[in-house]
């Protein structure tokens, strides 16, 4: 078991170093840069301010450094936000989206489980009808539809909940909803299979025969074994979940970390964009690193070292 | 199962009654001097040396007070100069300073503009507005010099003039004169002569200097403070202002809180104890929130809301110093051919572009310069005694000169594209004068979206050949709009130059009598407009959001907000 998370964990730095290299060279190949303005700013003006950046040194020669910035937990200072570094931007911005991923994660398995549960159970019946209508209308109404119908209804409407901002409870009760309703359709569907399946298999017929309750058989029995492919998906879920929609954070005006996949790229801010980039990636394969190991204590087939025959 | 379900719709109702009852207890509101604005982004810094655009003059002039301040009538009035004397050839300001403090009760001085302004001027402060301070004696070229170590010196050049480089991996690096050296306290013209007096020398006679004293990259910094710390404007703790507010808040990319400082020298003006900056950049949401009381003041503002909001009352159009335009590439053919560049000028008709697409209240550019900079005389402007130039949707003389140029109806016009960024207002705007050069001229041509990055490469590389550009004023005269179509030119982009042209501008420059400064840039817009490098769409507008509530709302023409008379009623 040690050797596999060794190894796993040395293959998790080398992809996060694959991504950071990609990301550093196909960056600069972008046309413009950073200092591209609609008024064009003096020559010299953008000659102080690539010295400030050290973008007038070779180009190897700041991958060289931004390498061993990284290695170091540095990141850099924002070209875009002067006084800033990117380090300091994720660490505002990602609590922020994190928070907002745990309620919307936990929305999705408290609602989608239960749900795809109750649609199996009932197969074919219109409670199977209503889940299925609630996953399809989850999986295709797009989030920023959902965003502006939710606010519509409960800020303007009912007056019930504030339309958007950040810092109190009732302000991520909306964004949650919206970043749950694709997962909440997503988990209900996939549960709804798998238990559909699993239903039929022999392990289930026999506990019934052993005279177990029926809701002993589904909560012990069956349940155990779809949450597998419910762990799979989750385990990306959670990654990109936690560090934020720029979608949702843009509708929502929240200070959390998704707007920057996108205004950091159109800002040409190198580091920032690196940054947000190595930190999503580094984030995506811990997940799935977490993910493998939840398998093994979910199902016990799953062994990550070899079995010695005895 | 059927348990849990309902015990889960309980919880959620409870929750939902709980959530809208303090909502509806904060709904009764009294008229408290408090106020919410919608700032639209964040503010890329909050350094004034370090400015960049609209978002940070409106957190910094918020918080400074330079040596003079716009009023309402958009004119400079005295502020932390109490009086000034100009010198009779109009190159030599002496400030008088008032008694006024910093946040740390230490006093304004003229020490700690003089620091300021070098410091922006400084090539290791990198400040992109550092060409505000160009007007100062010295000041273009200690923001051009090379540094080393910690000397600075003037950029040697070769025989013919040009800036000597070398090589430094795949960059081309200034190589410093070693003889010529940049001493900026002696240098750079601007001097404090004891705390209360400084002295400022102009390369030229500037006659909007004292404008350019109340603008952001000019403000005042606090010289003990900052010298020894340079993290001071990373967040509020050690940031020291002298302004009618204090910033006490900066939670990046959600808010910012101000209140007023009770040491300002003119407190008793400042009527508003609060002021909260949002940074909802989405548009419709600034609106959802405006209608739900989130927010007072919002300069966001949904385009197809907008003439619904005007008509009731809820959003207000602001003048802006600005122009929509497109430029031609006069080095690719047919564009090289001025009659083409005014055949297509005058195939569009403007007003159809702002009454139906951009419907903010913008008026037809039949000229470059906008209304709103004042011209010679007092209480003139320079558009309306300058007048128009063409007539808008003159189709019968932009079929004429189509002809006379070779191309009768259109024929044999070579297929050309529109380049612009991405936006749906550019794209509503593009496809609009694509149209109308089809029906009335008989010409076609494709459309190109860019995104910002790529579009602003191309243009800058004249990789285009009609392409849409604007251009928002730095300072309220017309050289702000003028002096960029100079041959060569850094915002000309459009291969175009003039000698007469270049002239004017330079003559301009050098000419203190306003009159024959004003005659000599009428003269510089008309030789423009006679080339038409560029075709001038519309002049731009600035609507914001805002309830009846907020008085003394004041927006300058160059967009800047300032609160300092501003309060609720």
């Amino acid at each position: 078991m040690l050797k596999f998370i060794l190894q796993r964990v040395l293959s998790m730095i080398l992809v996060v170093l694959i991504v950071a290299t990609a990301t550093f060279f196909m960056m600069r190949m972008l046309p413009s840069g950073p200092f591209a303005r609609e008024k064009k700013l003096p020559a010299q003006i953008i000659q102080n301010l690539e010295a400030r950046y050290h973008l007038d040194d070779p180009l190897w020669k700041q991958y060289i450094d931004y390498m061993g910035n990284l290695v170091r937990g540095d990141l850099g200072p924002s070209f875009k936000y002067t006084n800033r570094t990117v380090n300091s931007i994720i660490n505002d911005g990602f609590p922020v989206s994190a928070t907002l991923g745990v309620v919307a994660v936990l929305l999705s398995v408290a609602i989608g489980i239960p749900l795809g549960i109750w649609g199996a159970l009932k197969q074919n019946g219109w409670q199977d009808n209503f889940v299925m209508f609630i996953a399809l209308l989850g999986v295709s109404v797009p989030n920023f539809i959902m965003a502006v119908l939710l606010m519509l209804v409960f800020g303007l409407w009912l007056h019930v909940l504030p339309v958007a901002g950040w810092g109190s409870v009732t302000q991520v009760i909306l964004p949650a909803f919206t970043l749950a309703g694709y997962p909440i359709a997503f988990i209900a569907r996939l549960v709804r299979s798998s238990m559909i399946e699993v239903l039929r298999q022999e392990y289930i017929t026999t506990a019934r025969a052993k005279g177990i309750s029926e809701r002993l058989v589904i909560l012990r029995h069956a349940l155990r074994n779809i949450l597998i492919p419910v762990v799979t998906v989750l385990g990306p879920l959670i990654a990109s979940v936690f560090t934020g929609s720029f979608v949702v954070e843009k509708i929502f005006a929240i200070p959390g970390l998704g707007r920057y996949y996108v205004t950091s790229i159109n800002d040409r801010d190198y580091t920032t964009i690196l940054g947000v980039t190595i930190f999503y990636s580094a984030l995506l394969v811990f997940m799935n690193f977490l993910v493998d190991l939840t398998y093994a204590w979910l199902d016990p087939r799953i062994r990550y070292v070899e079995r010695k025959v005895s | 199962m059927r348990r849990v379900l309902s015990v889960v719709l309980m919880v959620a109702l409870v929750a939902a009654s709980l959530f809208g009852a303090v909502s509806c207890s904060t709904a009764s509101k009294a008229v408290v001097q408090e106020v919410t604005y919608n700032l639209g982004t964040e503010p890329a810094t909050i350094d004034p040396a370090l400015s960049q655009g609209i978002p940070e003059a409106n957190v910094i002039l918020q918080v400074f007070d330079g040596l003079t301040r716009i009023d309402k009538d958009n004119m400079p009035q005295p502020a932390i100069a109490e009086s000034w004397v100009i010198s009779d050839d109009q190159k030599t300001y002496t400030f008088t300073l008032r008694d006024a403090v910093w946040t740390n009760g230490t006093p304004v001085t003229a020490y700690d503009f003089e620091y300021a302004w070098i410091r922006a001027l400084a090539p290791e402060t990198a400040s992109q507005y550092a060409y505000q301070l160009y007007y100062i004696k010295g000041g273009e070229a200690f923001n051009m010099s090379v540094k080393v170590e910690d000397k600075y010196y003037v950029q040697a050049v070769d025989a013919q003039g040009n800036p000597v480089t070398k090589k430094q991996g795949d960059k081309d690096v200034p190589v410093p004169d070693m003889t010529k050296e940049i001493v900026p306290s002696r240098d750079v013209a601007v001097k404090a002569l004891d705390d209360k007096t400084l002295q400022v020398t102009l390369e030229s006679p500037t006659v909007y200097f004292l404008n350019l004293t109340a603008f952001p990259t000019l403000m005042p910094v606090c010289k003990a403070v900052v010298s020894t710390n340079d993290k001071w404007a990373a967040d509020v703790t050690n940031f020291v202002t002298n302004g009618p507010f204090t910033l006490t808040e900066w939670s990046h990319n959600d808010k910012m809180t101000f209140v007023k400082n009770s040491t300002y020298w003119d407190k008793d003006s400042v009527k508003l104890d609060k002021i909260t900056y949002l940074m909802v950049t989405d548009e419709s949401t600034a609106l959802s929130m405006f209608q739900n009381g989130q927010m007072d003041v919002g300069s966001t503002v949904p385009l197809a809301e907008l003439p619904k909001l005007v008509a009731s009352g809820d959003a207000k159009i602001f003048p802006y110093l600005g122009t929509y335009y497109y430029m031609f590439n006069v080095t690719k053919k047919p564009f090289d051919d001025v009659r083409v560049r005014k055949a297509l000028t005058l195939a569009i008709d403007r007003n159809a572009i702002v009454t139906s697409i951009t419907q903010g209240g913008q008026v037809a550019a039949l000229a470059y310069v906008p209304y709103g900079i004042a011209d010679a005389t007092p209480g003139s402007d320079f558009r309306r005694v300058g007048g128009t130039f063409y007539k808008d949707n003159d189709i019968a003389a932009a079929k004429a000169l189509l002809a006379e140029a070779g191309y009768p109806d259109g024929k044999g016009f070579p297929a050309f594209t529109i380049l612009y960024n991405t936006s749906s207002a550019h794209k509503s705007i593009a496809e609009a004068i694509q149209q109308m050069w089809s029906k009335n001229l008989g010409i076609t041509c494709t459309l190109k979206v860019e995104e910002w990055g790529v579009y602003l490469d191309d243009r800058n590389n004249l990789n285009y050949e009609v392409a849409r550009a604007g251009w928002i004023g730095d300072y309220m005269d017309p050289n702000t709009f003028l002096d960029m179509f100079v041959t060569n030119g850094g915002n000309n982009g459009t291969g175009w130059g003039n000698k007469a042209y270049d002239a004017d501008i330079a003559k301009a420059k050098a000419t203190s009598d306003p009159v024959a400064r004003m005659a000599t840039l009428h003269d510089a817009e008309k030789i423009l407009m006679t080339d038409m490098p560029i075709m001038p769409v519309y002049f731009y507008t600035n609507p914001v959001l805002i309830t009846k509530h907020v008085m003394n709302f004041y927006q300058s023409t160059l967009g800047f907000v300032d609160w300092k008379n501003a309060y609720m009623e």
